[in-house]
């Protein structure tokens, strides 16, 4: 019988394309874990209390062309505009050779965070061009990897400036003409940490004794150059400490902010070549003085040296961070916006210190130029010297002035009823201009850009402020300045790194899942590149439509009544999630709950999380079996009892296993008056299958860049929205500029844009779309599948630490290779380094439970490439069990001396107690595809004594060799 | 004459007249892997048993070093800031971390002797 219409149209077709194994090596699969059938399965692993009874109310899924014909439809109801609001958000062009060879590149964007330094040196490198651009430009010692942005980076220098500043003041100064959204985040973070924030006048009302830290803005929200060296001196004279938010293109031209004795500068670096998305991703820096380096927040990468003495980059310093730290960590940031620092410290190798400093003068002398010609039209600028942005006092008549500015397509700043503000970028040309007069009915005939020009008064920088120091000295950004050489070098860099695009990254807890290139394309479209976060809301309406969509296809998912898509990582999910918790509790009068319980095995980001949010951490025992320990939940609970703000916990556990319990540990927690946060980093497990909304919970957030398909850039970006059940639905999130992204009851905003990183949600949408209700849920099915698979296979070689009912794991499975140091001296970091020779990426190490591996192959991966890293794993076994026996010296073996680079192996004598070819081919399978890593295994402790982290002259290299 | 105690926290701690120096364990040595950093309390700081006086930390683990007794800081051991490596190599001699006066000698009474330490560890 010849098909029907609707079988050959194959609603299906692309969940086929997502899923990686096929019919046939399921039933394989199946047969292998001793199931009958796929239902059969999930039945032993799901618990029946939480399981669902009935799909997912989703429409059915589509193949690529019908989704994006569907999400053109959506983009086309956005309204391009050239917008000139300024606040932190910028007109750039993308350099082609970047946007396609890095942000459409799935070697740069489906890595992961560079905690395997070996296969990451690529973007290790891109990364630490970044920390030494900001370094320079900042005119301060030491910058980090990027933070989640400038709002949020504001906030986090905040809370740096508390912990290492000297002063013993509460407050925080904040100077009013910051930009709107950061006094606002920082007004949410300061809160439940008990800062009162002043926000004034940094000349009328700065009292420096009664601040530990004051925050200014350099050049401020309106355009204004402030000299900020004489309340840098009376602030330092009371021991407080002094934070710049700056602009890196101003930065070319003006005196750097430690240059004038700034102790720590942030900002966004979006404007270098990352478009403005409705307000993100994009990164924000931090840069600091020397003395304060253990106290920065975030990752940092920094020089090393391999085995060999090599120079080699890795993250530094990482007991700063929360997943070492835990409640005492600097920060809960994790992921970050890796990606985009990668292109911002990208785009100034492109430019060049010579290039960048001419956009910046192009910038600024266009914005000179429309000022000059509106005094021809009676109105004045409100301040002489500015950078690139005009404040514009219009007594009564701001509308009319933005009216006028629309009509000629332009989107100018509303800043009152009486003024208006406009700010030039890389974008502008002579054409804004004259469109700019036009809209200012500056009615001169004669007028004229180049008549203008060549009349003119030239510059309007303040002259005490101009820059004189050199900055971007560093050959690395001026090596690569033709089309040709930067082609090359992005290849060499990616060449360096294992993505996804080269091998499954079995990485546990982080769902390396396929991120399709139909879900990709979307976010390159103008009409979702080009829209700056504050543009008027009709110009918006394709996002609106977009956030809505997906707002209520995350509710159906998880069964919440609400959804916030603020957040923009996990982190600031669990963040914003605890924030709705205190605000429930304190509105009904409940001041006191303020213990979070957090079961040991829980993620840093955490307990990091709760510290924040103003709760106090109360550790909770696993048993034997990794799960909860129940008795000790009831006795912490009633002992905390009025107490007992929350619980945050994770499922499936971080140990990937149904927890049989779910239910009766919500219950106790809400018997106790405690609301459950349940992190839903493992909904990958649960998507159509169980509702985290139904079975007890009463907040989550989700990553979309870990179910939801958001790549992971390296280490960001993500997204991490948050969704609540109904009582806790007026403490969500919002927003001051944006009164409809969230409920005027709510907690304020925790991101610097009312949907954070809205430029990527068109990847979850298209996702969800595809999929389908059923195709969701076959994901999971499969993804809980494939783990238990891969559990059957490895269980006879390693133990499988824990599991759940029926001897089931989750979604991921963690091996316990503890027991192999005493029997062969063999450590995790070995079986980890080892793998990269096999041409793998090592699964999560140590965490959640030290010693130990966790792997997680998602619903992606197919059969063969599973069975192939199965097989690696179980080779490395049987090397192990060589080392034991004593065939192999404990310490000249190829687990302790992986991973063998071709410089290694390339000697003329090779004086190995193994073969070459066991250390380069150690299964057949290799010669066909193999990977060489760059480095040898990098020695972590050399790099934190010895601490680099902006690039090394090339003498820096040498001794670093030797 | 010396007494040697040690605590559960996997600190040392050796008297001799009133002052006693401290450092961290083999074992806790061990545990860490290669220190990288060492934070030490202040000389002339008054500190009060069980108070966390200093960190040590290798590129895996920070741990926060507990005084075991109640005193006032006389020395601190700075070779170990520019050195953190000393603290793997000689743990439990040259890698001292502080001296103190102690004001309640008593405490010491409370503190493990050699074989309850060993046997702690098991
Ligand atoms: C269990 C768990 N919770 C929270 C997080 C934090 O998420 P993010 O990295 O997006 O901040 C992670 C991320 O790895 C995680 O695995």
């Amino acid at each position: 019988m010849s098909p029907t219409l609707s079988d050959l149209e194959a609603p299906d077709a692309f969940q086929a394309r997502h899923i990686g194994p096929d019919a046939q090596d399921r039933q394989h699969m199946l047969r292998a874990v001793g199931a009958a059938s796929m239902d059969q399965l999930i039945t032993e692993t799901v618990p029946a209390g939480i399981r669902l009874g009935h799909g997912l109310a989703l429409p059915e899924g589509c193949d690529e062309a019908a989704m994006l014909d569907r999400m053109r439809a959506i983009a086309d109801r956005n309204r391009v505009v050239t917008s000139m609001i300024g606040m932190g958000y910028y007109g750039t062009h993308t350099p082609p050779v970047i946007l396609r060879n890095v942000l459409e590149n799935p070697g740069w964007y489906t890595a992961y965070t560079p905690y395997q330094p070996e296969i990451s040196q690529g973007r290790l490198e891109a990364l630490l061009t970044f920390q030494t651009m900001v370094a320079d430009l900042t005119g301060l010692e030491i910058a980090n990897a990027s933070l989640l942005d400038e709002a949020t980076a504001a906030a986090e220098a905040m809370t740096l400036a508390r912990r290492v500043g000297r002063s013993k003041a509460e407050a925080f100064f904040v100077d009013a003409n910051c930009h709107p959204q950061t006094i606002a985040v920082l007004r949410t973070r300061a809160e439940p940490l008990g800062i009162p924030v002043i926000v004034g006048d940094p000349v009328r009302d700065l009292d420096p004794a009664a601040v530990f830290a004051a925050l200014f803005q350099y050049p401020g929200t309106d355009g204004a150059i402030p000299d900020l060296a004489a309340p840098i001196d009376r602030l330092h004279g009371d021991r407080a400490l002094a934070i710049v938010a700056t602009d890196l293109l101003a930065l070319t031209v003006l005196k750097a902010p430690g240059e004038f004795g700034a102790d720590i500068a942030v900002g966004s670096a979006q404007r270098f070549g990352v478009p403005m998305g409705y307000g993100g991703p994009h990164a924000a820096f931090i840069a600091t003085r020397d003395a304060f380096r253990r106290s920065l927040p975030g990752r940092l990468v920094g020089l090393s040296v391999d085995r060999d003495g090599r120079p080699a980059l890795r993250l530094a310093l990482q007991t700063r961070e929360q997943h070492i730290r835990r409640d005492k960590a600097t920060s809960n940031i994790c992921t970050a916006q890796v990606l985009l620092a990668v292109i911002a410290g990208l785009y100034a190798c492109w430019h060049g210190p010579d290039g960048l400093t001419r956009i910046a003068r192009r910038s600024h002398r266009l914005a000179s130029l429309f000022a000059d010609g509106l005094r021809h039209g009676g109105a004045t600028p409100r301040h002489g010297t500015f950078f690139d942005t005009v404040t514009i006092p219009c007594p009564g008549t701001a509308d009319h002035r933005v009216a006028r500015a629309l009509a000629e397509g332009i989107n100018i700043r509303r800043v009152d009823a009486d003024a208006v503000a406009v700010s030039f970028d890389e974008t502008s040309t002579r054409g804004t201009v004259e469109a700019l007069w036009r809209a200012f009915e500056v009615d001169r005939p004669t007028l004229s850009v180049d008549r203008l020009d060549a009349e003119a008064a030239g510059d309007r920088l303040p002259d005490g402020l101009v820059r004189r120091s050199p900055f971007l000295t560093h050959p690395t950004f001026s090596n690569y300045r033709s089309e040709t050489e930067m082609l090359r070098y992005l290849r060499r860099l990616a060449d360096k790194d294992i993505a996804l695009d080269r091998a499954m990254i079995p990485l546990g807890s982080c769902t390396m899942k396929l991120n399709a290139a139909a879900e990709m394309l979307p976010i390159s479209w103008p009409a979702f590149a080009r829209i700056h976060p504050f543009a008027p809301a009709e110009q918006a309406q394709g996002y609106k439509d977009l956030v809505d969509r997906l707002s209520r296809a995350l509710e159906e998912i998880t069964g919440y009544d609400a959804v916030s898509l603020q957040p923009n990582a996990g982190s600031q999910g669990e963040y914003a999630g605890l924030l709705a918790i205190r605000a429930y509790h304190r509105s009904r009068g409940d001041l006191d709950r303020t213990v979070c319980l957090i079961p040991e095995s829980a993620h840093g980001t955490n307990p990091a999380s709760a510290v924040m949010a103003g709760f106090r951490v109360v550790v909770v025992a696993c048993d034997a079996d990794g799960n909860v320990d129940v008795d000790d939940l009831k006795a912490k609970a009633a002992e905390h009892g009025a107490h007992l703000g929350a619980l945050m916990v994770t499922y499936p556990s971080t140990h990937g296993v149904f927890e049989a319990a779910i239910g009766e540990i919500c219950g106790i927690v809400h018997d106790h008056g405690g609301q459950v946060y349940v992190d839903g980093a493992n909904l990958n497990a649960l998507v159509g299958l169980a509702k985290p909304g139904k079975f007890g919970a009463d907040v989550s957030h989700l990553n979309l860049h870990k179910t939801f398909c958001i790549p992971h850039g390296g280490g960001g970006p993500g997204v991490g929205p948050i969704g609540v059940r109904a009582h806790l639905a007026p403490f969500l999130p919002n927003h001051p500029l944006r009164s409809d992204a969230g409920p005027a009851s709510g907690i304020g905003p925790v991101s610097a844009a009312p949907y954070g990183s809205a430029g990527i949600l068109p990847i979850s949408w298209a996702y969800i779309e595809m999929m389908g209700a059923e195709g969701l849920r076959r994901a999971s099915e499969q993804a809980i599948l494939s783990a238990n698979y891969i559990a059957a296979r490895l269980r006879p070689h390693y133990p499988v630490l824990y599991a759940g009912q029926n001897d089931r794991v989750a979604h991921e499975v963690i091996l316990d290779t503890r027991p192999l140091k005493a029997e062969a001296g063999i450590s995790v970091d070995d079986i980890a380094k080892r793998l990269i020779d096999y041409g793998f990426h090592a699964p999560t190490m140590s965490f959640p439970v030290p010693g130990t591996l966790m792997i997680e192959p998602t619903e992606s991966e197919g059969l063969a490439e599973i069975d192939r890293f199965c097989e690696a794993m179980i080779a490395i076994r049987q090397e192990i069990a060589r080392v034991a026996q004593g065939h192999w010296p404990a310490d000249d073996n190829p687990l302790v001396n992986a991973p063998h680079t071709a410089d290694d192996l390339l000697v003329d004598r090779w004086a190995h107690a193994y073969e070459r070819s066991v250390a380069a081919y150690p299964v057949p399978g290799l010669k066909d595809r193999k990977y060489w890593p760059p480095v040898a295994r990098v020695d972590q402790a050399y790099g934190d004594r010895h601490l680099v982290c902006s690039c090394p002259s090339i003498d820096g290299y040498r001794e670093a060799a030797e | 004459m010396t007494i040697r105690k040690f605590t559960e926290d996997h600190e040392w701690i050796d008297v001799v007249d009133g002052v006693g120096t401290v450092g961290i364990t083999n074992h806790a040595q061990e545990q860490l892997g290669d220190v990288v950093f060492v934070e030490l309390p202040e000389v002339g700081a008054t500190i009060a048993k069980g108070a966390s006086v200093g960190v040590v930390e290798s590129v895996k683990a920070a741990s926060d070093i507990y005084t075991p007794v109640s005193g006032e800081v006389v020395a601190v051991n700075e070779a170990l800031v520019e050195d953190p490596a000393q603290v793997n190599a000689d743990p439990e001699a040259g890698a001292w971390f502080y001296r103190i006066r102690l004001s309640k000698p008593d405490e010491l009474d409370g503190l493990l002797a050699a074989e309850a330490y060993q046997a702690l560890l098991g």
